[in-house]
């Protein structure tokens, strides 16, 4: 019987990036729908009522949350191809403990810097950029997070990226200059079919950005 | 080789530490504990968890694991003889969404519906109480969130089995009650009286006497 696979997700959101890019890792064919956050289809609120968030991957009919929790189960399910996770049970823990940092800690001081109304920019930019150069340590000399290879670190950060061309322009600095390494491992990623065909266009990322301040009223 | 397996962890109200000693007294795996005093803390634990600092760590065989969920996973996968999370991937994505859910939401919205202003507790319990029901669904009849025997999602629900209780004497707030939540009741007081949970689980009037000074001040200021 052929799997259905259907994601739930909203285009310009990283986190639903990063369910893509892990399908087409692993070359499976799946049905999108682009959900409106302001008007969330009977479909979402079913299949994730405890959060009521994207992205949901729903397989055979049964939905799974929280976008890391969806990669490690792609990675379990389909583990023909492209392994996301090490084998080794340490050097899991050390990819779910980036992982985790990067959940943790870069969308909400991401967010200080585009969506702030409070003044926190400023202290918004340092804490990212130190994020940032914390994560650029981590990669050190390796091509990837996974080190050889593509991982499950990859997976989390990467889709960051489509983001740092609107994080620059809102804190008025350069993530390229601050952290060369980490943007040159960008550049590696998307040279990936998976994820230059996943991640949404860093110009329309900033034109949803500025559309959104403008509601807000921040701009 | 001997293994050498060492718990940095903290005092005996700490439960995220708590999680780690039942887990690894599951697998019956020597391990030497490390009482951490979490208001100074040891330049061991500073280097062995440099980037968030926190209890607990497991240090095995010289190399440090961070972040309770996290060392759940790796201890469950380093001694796979007694298996904490489900062998089923999607059972595995469900334990690991609830227990990120316990973490993540449920203690928040839990601790803002027992500080809250009386103005404001009314919205706040029943927030708080919608979650709940949740966890309650999700246990549905099972003896354990893991089936038959404790597993990894019963480990990370110890913050209900014992911090819910605690804070509502404390704050005398009432949340987890049977008649609301039956399944989780009574899944607080098999999971309490399991033996090795026994072992690791600080005495509910031990914990409450703590917390109540812990919180002093903001008691008397309500």
């Amino acid at each position: 019987m052929a799997d259905e696979i259907v994601l739930l997700s909203y285009w310009p959101s990283m986190f639903g990036m990063r369910v893509r890019v892990a399908l087409a890792e692993k070359g499976l064919k799946y049905e999108y729908r682009e959900e409106d956050l302001r008007n969330k289809s009977p479909l979402l609120l079913m299949m994730n009522p405890v959060h009521k968030k994207i992205p949901v991957l729903i397989h055979n009919g049964k939905p799974i949350s929280e976008s890391m929790i969806i990669v490690e189960y792609i990675d379990e399910v389909w583990n023909h191809k492209s392994p996301l996770l090490p084998t080794d049970p340490y050097q899991r823990a050390q990819a779910r403990f980036w992982a985790d940092y990067v959940d943790k800690k870069l969308f909400d001081i991401g967010k200080k810097i585009i969506w702030s109304t409070k003044g926190e920019e400023e202290t918004g930019k340092k804490e990212f950029i130190e994020c940032l150069k914390l994560l650029e340590g981590e990669l050190g000399d390796n091509p990837y997070f996974g080190g050889e290879n593509f991982g499950f670190v990859d997976v989390s950060l990467v889709t960051f990226s489509c983001w740092f061309h609107t994080y620059e322009s809102y804190g008025n600095f350069s993530i390229e200059t601050e952290c060369p390494k980490l943007v040159a491992w960008t550049k590696r990623c998307l040279e990936k079919e998976s994820v230059s065909s996943s991640l949404a266009d860093p110009h329309k990322i900033h034109d949803f950005a500025s559309g959104m301040r403008k509601r807000l009223g921040i701009e | 080789m001997a293994e050498e397996v060492k718990l940095f962890g903290g005092m005996w109200a700490s439960l995220y530490s708590r999680r780690i000693e039942i887990a690894l007294k599951m697998t019956g795996v020597q391990f030497e504990f490390i009482e951490e005093d979490l208001q100074n803390k040891s330049p061991l634990l500073l280097q062995y968890n440099s980037i968030h600092k926190k209890v607990p760590v497991l240090l095995h065989n010289g190399m440090p694991i961070a972040e309770s969920l996290i060392i759940l996973e790796y201890i469950n996968e380093t001694w796979p003889d007694n298996p904490i999370l489900p062998r089923d991937p999607y059972d595995r994505a469900m334990a690991r969404f609830w227990a990120r859910f316990i973490d993540e939401k449920l203690i928040w919205v839990s601790w803002d519906a027992y500080r809250s202003k009386e103005e404001d507790q009314g919205k706040a319990i029943e927030e708080a109480c919608k979650q709940l029901k949740a966890l309650e669904n999700e246990l549905k009849e099972k003896e354990f969130f893991g089936g038959d025997t404790v597993g990894y999602l019963d480990i990370a629900a110890i913050m209900v089995a014992s911090w819910f209780g605690v804070m509502q004497e404390v704050m005398k707030v009432e949340l987890l009650t049977e008649e609301n939540f039956p399944n989780l009741c009574q899944w607080v007081e098999k999971f309490v009286d399991c033996p090795i949970v026994k072992e690791c689980l600080p005495h509910k009037e031990k914990m409450v006497e703590f917390i109540r000074v812990l919180l002093k001040d903001f008691l008397a200021s309500r």
